[in-house]
Parts: C-alpha cells; structure tokens; sequence
C-alpha cells in the first residue's frame, strides 16, 4: 500500500511537472511577452521603456530562462508575481480559492443525492413510468451544456421572478460566507444548480448502470436466498459494490472541477479560480495562469490518488486482491 | 455481470466454450446467415426514440446544407444588418414578428438564417473533432495495448497526464494564444476558427478513447486467433489493422457517437467564452454570449440558440445511446 501510494505521489508530481512545462511552451508560441510589455508600458511608450519592461520581467529571455527562474523561485515556495500589479501570486489564488471551493461544497452533495437516489429508484424499478422519468431527464440534463442551463436559469429563476416581484435569488455576484451566511447561500442557489443538475444526470445514468449490474450478480441472490430482506439486500449488500464506480466518478469530478468552473463563474459572474484564470488568459498574465493551473492539475493529482484509496474501504471485494 | 433476462437462452450454451466469438458485437449467434452488423441494424431499426432523434439530425443536417436556401428565401443575409427593421428606435433587438420569424440580434441581424448557419460550423466542428480525437485515440490505444512494454508504459502515462490536465483552462489558453499569433506548422497556418478550435478538442479530449481501446486490445491480443495470425508470419502491422482493429471497431463506433455531442458542446463553451470561432461568423456559443447581456431585453436572442444547441447535443445523446444498444446490446464493449 504504502509502496503504491509513493508511485502514485511521484507519478502526479511527474504530471503537475509536465503541465508546467506545457504552460510555459503555449505561453512562448502565443504573442505572451511583447503584449505584455506593450501593456504595461502604456500605448504611447517608447521602444526602449517596452524593452526595459520586458527585460525586467525576463520576458525577452527565452522561454527555458524563464522556466528555469520559474523553478528556482517554486523551489523557494514562490510562485511569483502577477505583471500588472506586481501581487503575489498566491494571495491571487488564494482569494479565488473560497468561490470556487463554495461552488463545489455545495453542488456535489446535490448532484449526488439526487444522481444516486434517482439512479437507485431506476435500477430497482426498471422501465416503470418513474424510471423513464428520470431517465428522460437524466439524458436531457446531461446533454444540456453548462452555460445554456445557467443563462436559461438566470433568465427563467433570476429575471422572470424578479420582474414579477419575487426576488428569491441575485443574478450574479458573491458574498463570503464569514460576512453573510445568508446572502453566501442565496447567491449560489442558481451556480449550485448549474453545476448539480449537468452533474446528477451522469450520475443517475452511472448508478443505474451500475446497480442493474450488481442486482444480477450471484451473491445478491445467495443473500436474497438467505431470506434477507429486500431492504437490507439492496441498502447493505448492493449498493456498496455498485457505490465503486459512483466514487471514482465523484473523486474525479471534485479533483476537475477546482480547474473546472470555469463557465459557471463566467455565467454567474463569480470571481473564482476559472474566472480568475480566463481573465488571466486574456491579458497573457503568465505568472497567474501557472499558478492557476498548477493548483488545479494538483487538484486532479490528489482526487485520483483519494479516490485508489477509498476503493478498498468501500468494496469489500478490492481488499482481498 | 449480466442482468437475468437480457441475453437469449439459445446463448447460454456457447457462452463459455467460444470465447473469442464474446468479443464480436453480436450476441444472437445461434441465428444463421445474418452478420454482426445486420443485427445491430436491425436491432437499431426497432428502436423508436433512436429512430425520431435520428430524423431530427437528418433535419439539422439538411438546415445546415441549405442555410444558404433559407437565406434566400427570407431575403436576409447572414451577415446584413437591419438599423431600421432589424432595431427598435431605442437600438434593441426585435422579438419575433412576420418579417424575421425569429426575431432578431444586438446588431439588427436575423436570427432565423444566423441559427441555421451555426448548425454548419456546430456539425462541421462536432464531426471533425470526433473523428481527430478517435484516430489519435484508437491508433495510440491499439499500439499501447499490442505491443505493451516501454511504449505501453509511455502511452499509459500520457494519457494520465492528459486527464490530469484541466482541460477548459488550456484550451482556452491554447485557442486564445493561436487565436493572435497564428500557428506555422509546415505548409498549413492555423488561424482563428474551425481548424484551431478542432485541433484544441482533438489534442485535449483522445486520453479516454487510448484508455478504453487499450484495455480491449489487451484483453484480446492473447486469443488463439491471433496466435493463429503469428505463427503464420502475419507482421505485427498487418495482425492490428486486420485482426485486432475490427475487434475494437464497435466499441470505437460507438464511442464516435457519443463523442460527436461532447464535441458539439466543447465548441460551444470555447466560442461562448469568446476564444472559439471568431464574430461575425453565426456560431450558437457566441450567439448565446452576445445575448447574455440582451436577456432582459430580448429573450429570443438567448432562447432560439439555446434550444437549437440543446436539440442537437440532445438528439445526438439520444442517438449514441441507440447505437450502443444496437451494437452491444448486453453492454460489455466498455468493461474491459
């Protein structure tokens, strides 16, 4: 085990290593160093201001220069400066951090209760009228992109209320839970939504799947056999086997999506890691967007490494190999 | 595995005896004359919803071809402006009247020929990237799983690596770095538009598709068939184009499907978050961006695309589902 989890550990530096690299190689093909300069010098600067800028920054040294100074400072617990405004890039990430966090904190548990509960019901009751139900919406959701399900939310929820005179939710902005709890929660209803229902449709589909499968298998019939009840059978002795494939599915997704809300926060105007990210991305703020993506591939890195764990506590089946 | 009920009794019997005949997508093996693919079709033609989404695309497809015809037929560009007609006096959109059925933009344009010719650039990307992300996928999976060894662990950790990555992060930086400085690769120059947005989704989304297609080759590549094939001097070549690829080719089918929608919708996000195909081409993302900020406004500038991406990704799901069903009825193509 230990042996294992020490391969994984160097495999996912291996990975947030190599993405780096890949960063950094985008980065030197795109126009990164001469708009920045450009930028920050101001549109009636000289060359020579531009150049001094650009040397400042290291940005007219090539790209493994930078990638090496890059390192040094990483290797000093760094991660540089943004170019604009000369902050610390972890006080920018770690004030971005708390959003997409808070989004994440509360969509995953609704997406999993409804995906598991829904899928559940699904399995147990084949084609019945709920089960086609579910699967009808579980297929309409998952094929509803992210952004046509919060724009579509904002305009049916947020406006359509609002303009009747019921204003349950604001249409965008974030409030920190440690300032207003309430406002925290009534701000991410609409987010919470977008994320949950795309999410739950997955897995309403995955635990179906799942569960049909596990139903056929031979030791649910040797404990129905027993004279077990139904209940018991399929709470006790189903539903753990077939939580295996619902557990990696939710490790991975919570790994993806710190990297991966990016559309939400765009939607909803929540100032998080995506949102942080994409405006770094426009503005070539190379310094912001390693550290974005270095955060988020760890993020993905550590889920999948949680996620091999938890499966020998969670299917009795993986501990005996 | 297998749910009691879903297979034929006549089945039961070969099951075990005939193991790499389990491999191949058919299942009513005992039925004479007819081939795995005939069965599959047959099966397909039987299946009603798979049959109405199917029609639905045939419809987008041939709104697609014929953008230009409707175009025509109302007497709009795609491209033209309308100050007068197109604008209420205050510069806003107009809701849907006789003149424009669906209403029309922020800039006055026509949202009945714009929608039509998305589905153009929605197709054509969501074919094109699907196609690139498979035969990246396949070719390296096949090659990981026949030869094994270094290239199989080299294979294997570059597919860790890409599902590592966050993907919508580096496709927008990618898309939005060759987006200003177009990209040299020999003789070709990728610019803004559909090739760069379907190299950015082939390059970041063939990881599972080398994943799944691996593990089948691996579970097959010791059957006495291809043993057969090697002791009769088959080079290594020829035993994966004509021996293990038509073994994997249902499941890589099938996958396609699924992946035409996820494709659709990466184009999209990208064009939605203003780093995809470049205005004042008709693309649904940027149209649903352009009319975020009208919503109050206008609500047919963000309802018509909407619901004309979110019919298409849903009849292709619906589609993919039925190709699956027909072609491995019994759900074992992505176990391996």
């Amino acid at each position: 085990m230990l042996t294992f989890l020490a391969r994984r550990l160097a495999l996912g530096i291996l990975v947030m290593w190599l993405v780096t690299v890949i960063v950094f190689l985008i980065f030197y093909i795109g126009p990164g160093s001469a708009d920045v300069a450009r930028a920050l010098a101001g549109r009636d600067a000289p060359p020579a201001t531009v150049a001094l800028i650009a040397h400042r920054l290291l940005l007219d040294r090539p790209w493994y220069v930078q990638y090496g100074h890059f390192v040094w400072e990483l290797l000093h617990g760094n991660l540089g400066f943004d170019y604009y405004h000369d902050e610390p890039v972890t006080s920018i990430v770690a004030q971005g951090i708390p959003i997409t966090l808070s989004l994440i904190v509360g969509a995953a548990p609704i997406w999993l209760l409804i995906g598991v509960l829904t899928g559940m019901y699904s399995a147990r009751h084949p084609r019945s009228v709920l089960d086609r139900v579910f699967t009808t919406f579980a297929l309409t959701f998952y094929s509803t992109p992210t952004f046509v399900l919060g724009v579509l939310l904002i305009l049916l929820l947020y406006y359509q209320l609002t303009i009747h005179g019921i204003a349950l939710f604001p249409g965008s902005g974030f409030t920190p839970l440690t300032q207003n709890p309430f406002e925290w929660f009534r701000g991410l209803i609409l987010p919470w939504l977008t994320l949950a229902l795309v999410a739950a449709a997955t897995y309403t589909r995955l635990t179906r799947s799942s569960m049909l499968d596990v139903l056929g298998e031979d030791y649910v019939r040797t404990a129905r056999a027993k004279g077990l009840g139904e209940r018991r059978v399929v709470w006790r002795h189903a539903l753990r086997a077939a939580l295996t494939p619902i557990v990696t599915q939710f490790g991975i997704d919570v790994g993806t999506l710190v990297g991966g809300t990016v559309i939400t926060e765009q939607v909803f105007g929540l100032p998080g890691l995506g949102w942080t990210a994409v405006h770094a991305i426009e503005e070539q703020d190379l310094p912001v967007i390693i550290g974005i993506v270095i955060v988020a591939s760890a993020a993905v890195v550590v889920a999948n490494i949680v996620v091999d764990a938890l499966y020998a506590f969670v299917d009795p089946r993986v501990r005996l190999h | 595995m297998t749910p009691p009920g879903a297979s034929a009794p006549s089945e039961l019997g070969t099951q075990t005896e005939d193991p790499h005949l389990q491999s191949a997508p058919a299942t009513a093996r005992s039925i004479v004359g007819r081939s795995p693919w005939r069965l599959a079709f047959e099966r397909f033609r039987r299946d009603r919803l798979s049959l109405v989404a199917l029609g639905v695309i045939v419809v987008i497809v041939l709104v697609a071809i014929f953008a230009p015809l409707i175009a025509k037929g109302t007497g709009h560009g795609v491209y033209t402006q309308y100050p007068t007609a197109g604008l209420t006096p205050a510069g806003l959109p107009r809701p849907p009247n006789a003149v424009f059925p669906l209403g029309t933009d922020d800039l006055g344009r026509t949202l009945l020929v714009r929608i039509a010719y998305g589905a153009r650039v929605s197709l054509l990307v969501g074919v094109l990237a699907t196609l690139l992300t498979v035969s990246i996928g396949a070719a390296l999976g096949l090659v990981a799983g026949y030869f094994g060894r270094g290239v199989d662990t080299l294979i294997a950790r570059a597919v860790d690596v890409m599902l590592s990555i966050p993907f919508l992060l580096f496709a927008i930086a990618l898309a939005s770095v060759v987006s200003v400085t177009p990209l040299h690769l020999g003789p070709f120059t990728l610019g803004k538009g559909v090739p760069i947005v379907v190299l950015v989704i082939g390059i970041f989304s063939w990881a599972t598709v080398a994943r799944i297609v691996r593990g089948q080759v691996i579970a097959i590549r010791n059957r006495e068939y291809i043993e057969a094939a090697r002791a009769l001097g088959a080079s290594s070549w020829r035993i994966i184009v004509f021996d293990v690829l038509p073994n994997v080719l249902p499941t890589i089918i099938v996958y396609a499907t699924l992946l035409i929608p996820v494709s659709i919708v990466a184009e999209a996000a990208l064009s939605y978050l203003g780093v995809g195909i470049p205005p004042p081409t008709a693309d649904w993302g940027s149209m649903i961006a352009d009319a975020q900020s009208y919503y109050q406004q206008a609500w047919w500038f963000l309802t018509f695309p909407s619901l004309a991406l979110l019919t298409t990704t849903l009849a292709f799901n619906i589609l993919g589902d039925g190709v699956r069903d027909a072609i491995d009825p019994r759900g074992t193509a992505f176990k391996a």
